[in-house]
């Protein structure tokens, strides 16, 4: 080390790397997360690889050879994706016109509202309200669209609905909010242009929202991937809709194999991991400077 | 040069009108601009230039009065059909596309060809001189090469209008002066009509062929750049224009073009540009450089030094009155503060006006 770095105090040294008397606030959340995810986490990865009996991979070789567990993977999959997707296409264009409205506070408020509520008492609301004998079935009933109820409990439709009530919200929130990151000026300056809102939409504000859109798409689908409430009772939990939490339920809780259990939380962690980092990879791809108009 | 501006005779604001619920942004303002011109909107903050141009610009609904362009009322048009182009104060480039994509943007809504959108926007590029960086992001761009683009964007696709919104306002003095003379080189190149919005007066002044000067909404006066630096019409556009002393007093005698005012005991001799009432309250307005220390007796404003500031050639004075009003003044020697001061301007250089201004 030369003479003048070696003059130059220790504590001024760190603080030049940015490490000084403030670091030491995130000491806690480094404990916390040490504590509630990390040990855990790893705990898990260990249990997973003791089964109650035959080699390490036992787990994970039974998971795989039985279709009613591995099949799980898809089932969840064709709830989540389509249920992310459908969210997301519903979340645009609607935040598209909350921003320009006066009272958007009001409205963001009426549609976060199911966020607050849970998803189990959704859950309860839907069950009565799509029930056969429910203000659904009934309405189209005397409309005389139908002829017999449609049938939306106790099977995917059902699932997917509450998955989607509860989802848009949060969905809705992230897209408004890099909406909202979005310099109007830009947009004014392709109308000045010629562009109409359709080309406005398509070559300004879409290719500066897909970056959040796509992290937007990891966040939700992540929350239906796991899904379980609604699963249970608004689905098929023994068929149609026996999502891959179910089966780690089972796993644990009926079968008491905590490591089977364990086992399924892995696979499930990896599976949501693989859509995530794809995900990331093809945003790569994007532009993702400010979306802002230069030096404003 | 190919790029060229679209050809009609006038533009016609009548009677412009735009309220924000009970706050009347503009009202009723009227204007006439032949083609070819370069149109300063000057005024302060909240004077109603920037609502005027985004009015034009159709980005903002007019609620009263109505835009012609020649025979065709424009202003229920929406702004891509409108096709003027627009500059816009934080400049607005798609931060996701290369200079030439920014550029090329408008030629490409209009369905220009790819060779002839390649042609031009290359040729703008030489315009604005922007060779060299045209497959840069606007976000690895100086402040100056973004305005740069933004002009050409504006201009390339050859609209009837081109709409300024402070365009050197986020630039430093050097380049803004740079620009300022970039932004007249191109209008005198194009010929194309330009309305551009500003609050600095010399940028105004340097740049226009006609200054519209705006106050609370309305349209103050409307004039030359010469007329409007020695002549204003009202006690507040002379202020704006950088006669900045204004001095109360009361109208002793007025014959013709001069009036004389009495204050604190000196009759000062100065221009008439309104009507006055003889013995009517009026006030004097004289620019700080036109205003310099006399011999102590002579006719002039008396008033008592606060501080000076070395200006290199001379010294910026500050004085005030004994009524409290405030003058600023050129002297060519330092003035000790607390001494008694006699100032005075030349009677062309001081503008007097009744109280009605």
């Amino acid at each position: 080390m030369s003479d003048t770095a070696s003059s130059i105090p220790l504590s001024q040294r760190l603080a030049a790397r940015g490490l000084d008397g403030l670091t030491l606030l995130v000491v806690p959340a480094i404990l916390f997360s040490l504590a509630l995810f990390i040990y855990p986490f790893f705990y898990g990865l260990f249990l997973s690889f003791n089964p109650k009996a035959g080699g390490a991979l036992a787990n994970y070789q039974r998971f795989f050879s039985d279709s009613f567990l591995y099949g799980t993977i898809a089932t969840t999959l064709w709830l989540a994706l389509p249920v992310t997707v459908l969210t997301l296409l519903m979340a645009i264009p609607i935040a598209f016109r909350v921003r320009t409205m006066k009272h958007q506070r009001l409205l963001t408020t009426i549609l976060v509202i199911p966020i607050t509520l849970g998803t189990v008492l959704v859950a309860q609301g839907l069950l009565n309200y799509l029930g056969p004998q429910g203000w659904f079935n009934r309405a189209l009933l005397t409309m005389g669209l139908i002829s017999t109820p449609v049938k939306l409990l106790h099977n995917y439709w059902g699932v997917m609905i509450s998955l989607v009530i509860t989802g848009f919200p949060f969905t809705f929130l992230l897209t408004l909010s890099y909406l909202s990151g979005v310099d109007p000026a830009l947009e004014q300056a392709g109308a000045t242009l010629g562009a109409g809102p359709w080309q406005r939409f398509k070559h300004i504000l879409l290719p500066l929202l897909l970056p959040g859109l796509a992290i937007t798409f990891c966040l939700s689908f992540v929350q239906a991937f796991s899904v379980f409430p609604s699963a249970v009772l608004l689905g098929a939990p023994a068929g149609p809709t026996r999502v891959i939490s179910i089966a780690a339920y089972q796993a644990a809780f009926e079968e008491y194999d905590y490591s089977m259990a364990s086992a399924v939380a892995m696979i499930m962690g990896v599976v949501q991991l693989s859509i995530v980092v794809a995900v990331l990879a093809a945003r790569g791809l994007l532009y993702r400077g400010p979306a802002g108009g230069g030096k404003g | 040069m190919t790029i060229h501006a679209a050809s009609f005779r006038e533009l016609r604001l009548d009677r412009l009108s735009r309220d924000f619920g009970t706050h009347n942004a503009l009202k009723d303002v009227s204007l006439t601009i032949q083609q070819g011109e370069f149109i300063a909107l000057l005024g302060p903050s909240g004077c109603g230039k920037s609502t005027t141009l985004n009015i034009i610009a159709g980005l903002l609904p007019a609620t009263g009065g109505g835009i012609w362009l020649d025979d065709k009322r424009i202003d229920p048009l929406r702004p891509e059909e409108r096709g003027f182009g627009m500059v816009f104060q934080n400049y607005a480039l798609f931060p996701h596309m290369s200079v030439n994509k920014n550029i090329g943007f408008g030629l490409k809504m209009r369905g220009t060809p790819k060779a002839e959108i390649e042609r031009r926007v290359a040729e703008a590029v030489g315009l604005v001189r922007l060779q060299g960086q045209t497959e840069k992001l606007p976000g690895q761009l100086s402040g100056g090469q973004q305005q740069r683009v933004a002009i050409a964007r504006a201009i390339v696709v050859e609209p009837p209008l081109v709409l300024m919104d402070e365009p050197l306002s986020n630039l430093d003095a050097k380049l803004r002066l740079e620009m300022r003379a970039e932004i007249r080189r191109i209008h005198n190149t194009l010929g194309a009509t330009t309305i551009y919005v500003t609050h600095d007066q010399e940028e105004a002044l340097s740049l226009a062929d006609r200054i519209v000067v705006m106050r609370d909404g309305q349209v103050r006066q409307v004039g030359i750049p010469e007329d409007l630096f020695s002549r204003p019409d009202h006690l507040d556009v002379a202020e704006f224009m950088g006669f900045r002393n204004k001095i109360a007093g009361k109208a002793a005698s007025v014959s013709g073009e001069h009036a004389t005012v009495a204050i604190d005991g000196a009759a000062i001799l100065g221009r008439a540009r309104n009507t006055i009432a003889q013995g009517a309250a009026a006030h004097l307005a004289i620019r700080p450089e036109d205003l310099h220390p006399v011999a102590a007796g002579s006719v002039g404003l008396k008033a008592q030094v606060i501080s000076t500031e070395f200006r290199g050639r001379e010294f910026v004075g500050f004085a005030r009155m004994a009524d409290g009003t405030d003058l600023s003044f050129l002297a060519h020697d330092k003035l000790a503060p607390g001494s008694e001061v006699t100032l005075a301007a030349e009677p062309d250089r001081v503008l007097v006006y009744g109280a009605a201004a």
